[in-house]
């Protein structure tokens, strides 16, 4: 394809130059004739929705998967790439949305696996790989101890160890894959000066991504990609984030979906002096109080591990807080069990639908009623009645837009979004008092995202009161009434949520309201939190 | 020393370590001796899980290496009579040599089988470790009645090494020495393979690539580790130990083979293994706590603390011996139980690890 763009570099041959790739899966095709060309110290965005293609196309980079057709060029030379093993020997190196760090190795034996300096054939020679490491480190200004254990550190430290990670490797190429999705907004800017300073030095950087303005804010040049296909080539200086939100969903859409005016009521969801334990028995909730009034939406911002997923947890009674009271409505119902908590009116979308949301070999219609299957009509003693969970389903389905062949396909077989709209349905779709969201929109494409929002909102709207946790920092944003900030097992601040300033709040999701933010020992990371579950 | 063993029930606790201090030289050798079996079969154990593998089949892995091992010594010697000793070489025949190696290749071999079905078809194993224990005990059992009826030759039993009597002599570590060096090859080489193992863990790249592939195999895949054939190496790695476990009881501490005589060491082999952190080193010093356990309690039966020290005596003879044969069972029950504090697994130990679909 014809550059749009010429400029001063575009005699150099490109670093990474992808031709035609096309990638066929029964059914779809992935990728279709894509190409795609970054220049040496380049940062090159790959915007697209989820299912678009990027991961295909880079996984077809890194030798995970075979194009059938079209070529790569390095440097202007024709390669096959065989594996992840061949591709790090050609300098192309990926940094994975789920970061692949090791928590109970130091940062050194992370760096080194797979890649390491040997002493007499056999054993590890620590003194001149730690060297090495510091030396990087310093060119690329981040002074980082080599025997830190990776599991104490911030995830944005953790982020930096995987970049370490492929510079070791003489990644000349260098692919990140979401990079922000778990980071705050100080940690993602401080990552945005590694990158360019990275670009500087003449590495070619392949940003991934679906958020417009991070796109905006770092990339040289932007490739959009819609349905497996090349939809746009954009400098950001010629284009803005309404014109990127259009190429990449194909039709216009609201980024952010109007809010309006909330009216609060009576006081819902009173929660005091909860503390609660993990599974470790450490306590990680200390203290919390907070309050939830009918018709407002409460937003819970904080960095994934900071104690959100408990605090959930003892509200939806899924686990029993070690002291402090929860009132739903003036009644005490700490300690009740889910589904005691469920007929008092609390409807639950969970973080992880697919370990706790859904049961992905049931059908859609089974998902629908896992709430409800005991009571009239689905249940009449102990018969249950199919006709009845059928019915629920139509409805539900043509209320909820889910895309499906039929309400008795299984879940697993749904895209991620269409999933949270089963589970979305089977909470949403009756009076509850209080409405509990977990991270809601994970993973799922802007559509999707813009659907479960107004349904949000018109469920604030009808009166319910909603408890929203997030990491998105964008989301609580953009929907809270207020937000409460939490930081190691506290709330530090309550701000309002029309009036909170995006730094203001990130700054206190990295410090809990200190001054000088710590590399290490910050929040739980997420690999060692999830591990703990 | 009257005035402190005088002491209302701290005195009690006085006499009883003057106790273990008059014992211990006594008891150490045969402490070492037994704690071979489970240190052995919690290296096994290491290598299995360190990589990622839950390995519950050492127990039946040790009874067919002790079987086998023990019926290809016997066959030789019955094929070849009048083997004479190699000199000054633990006493070995030719028969023992084959018996051993046959232990060890029959302890790789079944190893194999594990790591086929854990690795490759992904079976559950816990059930895979169980199936080979059911298989050996029955299997062994039944073969070990229809051979007795020929009543085979024995093929006897490797000898101690005798270290310079010198050493041996020396006060006050003399008896370390006699311990841990009078000793046949199996007790020998499990002490040089506790100390290698360890160093090859935490200063090797085997034992970097080892620990990664048992905590976060994908993390380990992306960087060019070959997570599948490191696990199968190490597994069958394992097996040898087992192996060499199995052939301690037929041709080093024993010279016969009786049904189910491995009696739960395999077990008590994971024990330790939990025990010593998941370290081989660690594993051995369990071993060394759970065996000297059961001697201590052997030591009172036969030797009861006596003279200045009549008091625990006079107490220790009101306890049934069946307390102390039932100790090191008891310390394994307190050990599981996390009262050493909590000794965290590999993050990946039992998950089969799937390679991205490569299409």
């Amino acid at each position: 394809m014809t550059e749009p763009q010429t400029s001063a570099t575009a005699v150099v041959a490109p670093s990474l130059e992808m031709r035609g790739i096309t990638k066929r899966y029964p059914g779809v095709v992935a990728n279709d004739h894509i190409d795609l060309t970054v220049r040496p110290g380049e940062i090159h965005a790959l915007l697209g929705e989820n299912g678009a293609g990027k991961s295909t196309l880079m996984n077809i980079l890194y030798g995970l998967a075979k194009p059938d057709e079209g070529e790569i060029l390095l440097d202007g030379q024709q390669v096959d790439i065989s594996g992840p093993t061949d591709a790090i020997r050609r300098g192309i190196n990926m940094v994975h949305q789920h970061f692949m760090l090791i928590p109970v190795l130091t940062v050194a034996e992370n760096i080194l696996l797979g890649e390491e300096e040997l002493r007499g054939r056999i054993f590890l020679d620590r003194r001149e790989s730690r060297r090495r490491i510091r030396e990087l480190g310093e060119r690329f200004g981040f002074d980082i101890d080599p025997d830190e254990k990776v599991g104490r550190l911030s995830v944005g430290w953790q982020q930096r160890v995987e970049i370490l990670k492929a510079l070791y490797r003489d990644a000349r190429i260098l692919v990140l894959d979401e990079p922000t999705a778990v980071l705050t907004p100080q940690e993602t800017e401080e990552i945005f000066a590694v990158l360019r300073r990275l670009a500087q030095d003449g590495h070619s950087i392949v940003f991934i991504s679906h958020k417009l303005y991070e796109v905006m804010a770092i990339a040289d040049r932007i490739t959009v990609i819609r349905r497996g296909k090349v939809v746009g080539e954009r400098l950001p200086s010629a284009t803005d984030e309404d014109d990127l939100a259009e190429l990449m969903v194909g039709r216009e859409v609201q980024l952010t979906v109007d809010r309006g005016i909330s009216h609060p009521g009576d006081v819902v969801l009173d929660v005091r002096g909860l503390e609660v334990r993990n599974d470790r028995g450490r306590t990680v909730v200390h203290g919390v109080d907070l309050q939830v009034r009918a018709g407002e939406i409460l937003g819970i911002a904080g960095v994934a591990g900071n104690g959100q997923d408990e605090l959930v947890e003892a509200i939806t009674g899924l686990r029993r807080p070690a002291t402090g009271s929860v009132t739903l409505a003036g009644e005490d119902v700490a300690g009740s069990s889910p589904r005691e908590l469920h007929d008092r009116g609390i409807a639950f979308v969970p973080a992880d639908r697919h370990r706790y949301g859904c049961i992905l070999s049931w059908s859609i219609a089974d998902n629908l009623v896992l709430n409800d299957y005991h009571n009239e009509p689905y249940s009449r003693g102990v018969v249950m009645d199919e006709q009845a969970m059928r019915e629920r389903a139509l409805e539900a389905i043509a209320q909820f837009d889910i895309r499906t062949p039929g309400p008795n396909v299984p879940m697993g077989t749904l895209s991620g979004g269409n999933q949270q709209k089963v589970v979305v349905a089977r909470e949403l779709d009756r009076d509850v008092r209080l409405l509990v969201l977990d991270q809601p929109t994970r993973g799922l494409d802007v559509g999707s995202v813009e659907s479960i929002h107004r349904l949000t909102i018109a469920k604030r709207d009808s009166g319910t009161a909603v408890l929203l946790v997030s990491a998105e920092l964008d989301e609580v944003l953009e929907l809270s009434d207020r937000i409460a900030v939490m930081y190691r097992g506290r709330i530090v601040a309550v701000v309002d949520g029309r009036t909170a300033q995006r730094d203001e709040v990130g700054l206190l999701m990295a410090t809990g309201g200190a001054t000088t933010p710590t590399p290490t020992g910050g929040a739980t990371p997420t690999p060692a939190g999830d591990a703990a579950r | 020393m009257d005035v402190l063993y005088g002491i209302p029930l701290i005195g009690l606790l006085f006499q009883l370590i003057a106790y273990l201090v008059q014992v211990l030289p006594l008891i150490a050798p045969i402490i070492v001796v037994l704690a071979t079996p489970i240190a052995l079969g919690a290296m096994c154990g290491f290598m299995n899980e360190r990589s990622g593998v839950v390995n519950i089949g050492i127990e039946g892995m040790m009874l067919s290496a002790a079987f086998t091992g023990w019926v290809a010594a016997a066959t030789m010697t019955a094929l070849f009579p009048g083997q004479t000793p190699i000199a000054g070489f633990f006493g070995a025949t030719p028969a023992l040599v084959v018996g051993l190696l046959v232990a060890i290749a029959t302890g790789m071999l079944v190893s194999v089988a594990h790591a086929w079905l854990s690795i490759s078809v992904r079976a559950d194993q816990i059930i895979s470790g169980t199936i080979i224990n059911i298989v050996a005990v029955g299997a062994t059992g039944y073969l070990n009645i229809l051979i007795s009826g020929t009543a085979p030759p024995t093929a006897g039993s490797f000898r101690a090494w005798v270290p310079p009597k010198e050493l041996m002599d020396l006060p006050y570590v003399g008896w370390l020495f006699d311990a841990f060096l009078n000793q046949g090859p199996i007790v020998l080489t499990m002490l040089v393979m506790a100390v290698v193992l360890q160093v090859l863990l935490f200063r090797s790249r085997w034992g970097l690539r080892t620990r990664a592939v048992g905590e976060h195999p994908k993390a380990a895949e992306t960087v060019g580790v070959d997570v599948i054939r490191l696990r199968y190496r190490n597994v069958i790695l394992g097996g040898i130990f087992a192996g060499l476990a199995g052939a301690w009881f037929t041709l080093e501490y024993g010279n016969s083979f009786q049904g189910g005589m491995t009696n739960g060491r395999g077990f008590i082999a994971l024990a330790a293994l939990i025990f010593g952190r998941w370290t081989p080193i660690g594993g051995l010093g369990a071993a060394l706590l759970f065996t000297s356990s059961e001697a201590i309690g052997t030591a009172i039966r036969f030797q009861p603390p006596s003279g200045e020290l009549a008091q625990l005596g006079d107490l220790l003879s009101g306890v049934p011996s069946q307390v102390f044969s039932a100790l090191p069972y008891l310390v394994t029950i307190i050990v599981l139980a996390g009262v050493v504090g909590r000794s965290l697994p590999p993050a990946a130990v039992g998950k089969p690890y799937q390679r991205e679909s490569v299409s």
